[in-house]
């Protein structure tokens, strides 16, 4: 509970930061809601010209692509601190989160929430609520929807995790993490069985994009049934963020200072 | 003339040192590329119309796009967006330069040495790489001469993208912490540069706008001249585009410049 409040303060002093510079504030704001925009636009454009995608039309693409937006907004906003992690790492500043008696997880997550990633959470959510109104809706899709980017979001958690704990060995946070963060999210966009073979599969087994968003999609269209593989599907991103934290431990205890 | 140059060889070698990133992220850009073609494809696949570019030369675009990601100006240039900041800027104002000339060297170093260093390796993986792996995804010229024509309009691309560089630089004289700007730039350019999509695929009536915009001589023409897409015959239309663009942007960044310096108040005087 204490963790909690501080976590709740911590994210408060960071926006009431970043609202300091209100101009600045608002442009990225503005900025960040236009590429995503933009990026719908893009696929309404293909959607105009070819017709349909491998059998999907637009608004049920709007499904999919609401959902992984969402999630990972929501991630990339509130786990800022694992993104920097590298910079963090090299600068010292780790060492000094170390010393407090709080957990690093916790210190990390509040470490900053930047505000105008809103942009690209309001936009999945704008894209989503046009997507629902073609869905027939029962109270299982509608919690297979809820579950769908819950799970989401823990995958994205996991990846940027990853990405952070990684940095124990390389001290640089590699660009390569790109390819399965903003990389994850643009392929999510669109339904997986338009890829090729292999390629589905490292987003099912490995990477469970999958599973979070894919499959869940299928039964609130009503494209599948919704049985018992597509209402534990979302699991599979929980189970990601879990081994992700697990990982983390083992980076942390072969931490040893970036300081000589 | 040879103080610019040198400011430009100086940048220039020092971006050189970013060889990690630049692998780094070419990771990044296989895999954007491979998605992007796939994604694609399935569109081709459904369509039963013919669309306005074979899905052939929508590959090599794709390719070229990553190959040359780098000339969109995705950010501000952070050192002289310091200078701005700390009033550091002064000191430029005090060399036997021109303010406006000394930040449009810097872009045009800024926009070769990463692009290059990006571009090669990307080369070699779609060149040489893809036609043993994935033949119908690897990229290749359909002629000697659409390659050597694609040769200036890359250079072409370079000047353009420098000029919209330096125009964000300027913007920084008023802004001081321009991010915003320069969000909004990258925003326009991802989309009207053919990053999002291929400019030949938005509908018809947006496209002749789109073509007249700055933003599709940074990518979109010079690629579509190398897969020859755009015959050899219409290179010579995409160059006046990219220098026409250069040239108003050029003209326009020097009278902002010449404006902020006369409002320029330094502190601590």
């Amino acid at each position: 509970m204490d963790s909690l409040r501080l976590y709740v303060r911590l994210i408060a002093c960071s926006l009431r930061g970043q609202l300091a510079y209100r101009a600045t504030f608002l442009t990225k704001l503005v900025g960040n809601f236009a590429v995503t925009v933009f990026e719908f636009l893009g696929i309404w454009a293909l959607f105009t010209r070819f017709g349909t995608l491998g059998g999907w039309t637009l608004r049920e693409v709007a499904l999919l692509y609401g959902t992984v937006d969402v999630g990972f907004a929501l991630a990339d906003m509130l786990s800022r601190g694992f993104d920097r992690f590298g910079t963090i790492l090299k600068a010292g500043e780790f060492d000094r989160m170390l010393l407090r008696p709080r957990s690093t997880v916790l210190q990390l997550l509040g470490y900053e929430l930047r505000l105008f990633k809103l942009g690209r959470l309001a936009q999945g959510a704008i894209i989503l609520a046009w997507a629902a109104g073609a869905v027939d809706w029962t109270p299982a899709r509608v919690g297979l929807l809820g579950f769908s980017i819950a799970g989401t979001y823990a995958l994205f958690l996991g990846i940027i995790v990853l990405q952070a704990t990684s940095a124990f060995w390389t001290i640089e946070t590699l660009e390569v993490w790109s390819a399965f963060t903003y990389g994850g999210n643009y392929a999510g966009e669109y339904p997986l069985s338009i890829y090729k073979r292999w390629f589905q599969r490292v987003f099912t087994a490995v990477i469970p994009l999958g599973l979070t968003t894919y499959y869940p999609a299928r039964a609130i269209l009503g494209r599948d049934d919704l049985d018992g593989f597509h209402a534990v599907a979302p699991l599979g991103g929980i189970v990601f963020a879990a081994l992700a934290f697990g990982v983390w431990r083992l980076g942390l205890r072969r931490h040893a200072s970036t300081g000589s | 003339m040879s103080g610019y140059l040198a400011i430009v060889a100086a940048r220039f070698r020092s971006l050189l040192q970013y060889r990690a990133a630049a692998l780094g992220g070419l990771f990044t850009q296989v895999f954007f590329g491979l998605v992007r073609i796939m994604i694609l494809e399935a569109f081709y696949a459904a369509s039963s119309t013919p669309a306005p570019m074979a899905l052939p030369h929508v590959i090599g675009y794709i390719w070229l796009g990553q190959a040359t990601l780098l000339l969109i100006p995705w950010r501000n240039d952070e050192d002289v967006a310091e200078q701005i900041r700390s009033g550091a800027v002064v000191y430029e104002l005090t060399r036997p330069l021109d303010l406006y000339g000394i930040w449009l060297a810097r872009s045009i170093a800024w926009r070769t040495a990463p692009v290059l260093l990006r571009m090669v390796p990307m080369f070699v993986i779609a060149m040489l790489v893809l036609p043993i792996l994935a033949p119908e995804w690897a990229l290749a010229p359909p002629s000697a001469a659409s390659f050597a024509l694609w040769i200036p309009c890359f250079a072409g691309a370079v000047l353009l993208s420098a000029a919209v560089s330096a125009l964000m630089t300027v913007s920084l004289m008023w802004t001081i912490a321009g991010d915003g700007v320069a969000m909004l730039v990258a925003t326009l350019a991802t989309m009207f540069g053919g990053l999002i999509i291929p400019l030949p695929l938005f509908p018809d009536w947006a496209r002749q706008i789109i073509y007249a915009l700055p933003f599709a001589g940074l990518m979109d023409f010079p690629s579509r001249v190398f897969t020859g897409d755009i015959a050899p015959s219409g290179a010579a239309w995409v160059l006046a585009h990219q220098l026409a663009w250069t040239g108003a942007l050029v003209a326009l960044g020097r009278w902002l410049v010449s404006r902020g310096v006369r409002r320029l108040v330094v502190q601590g005087g």
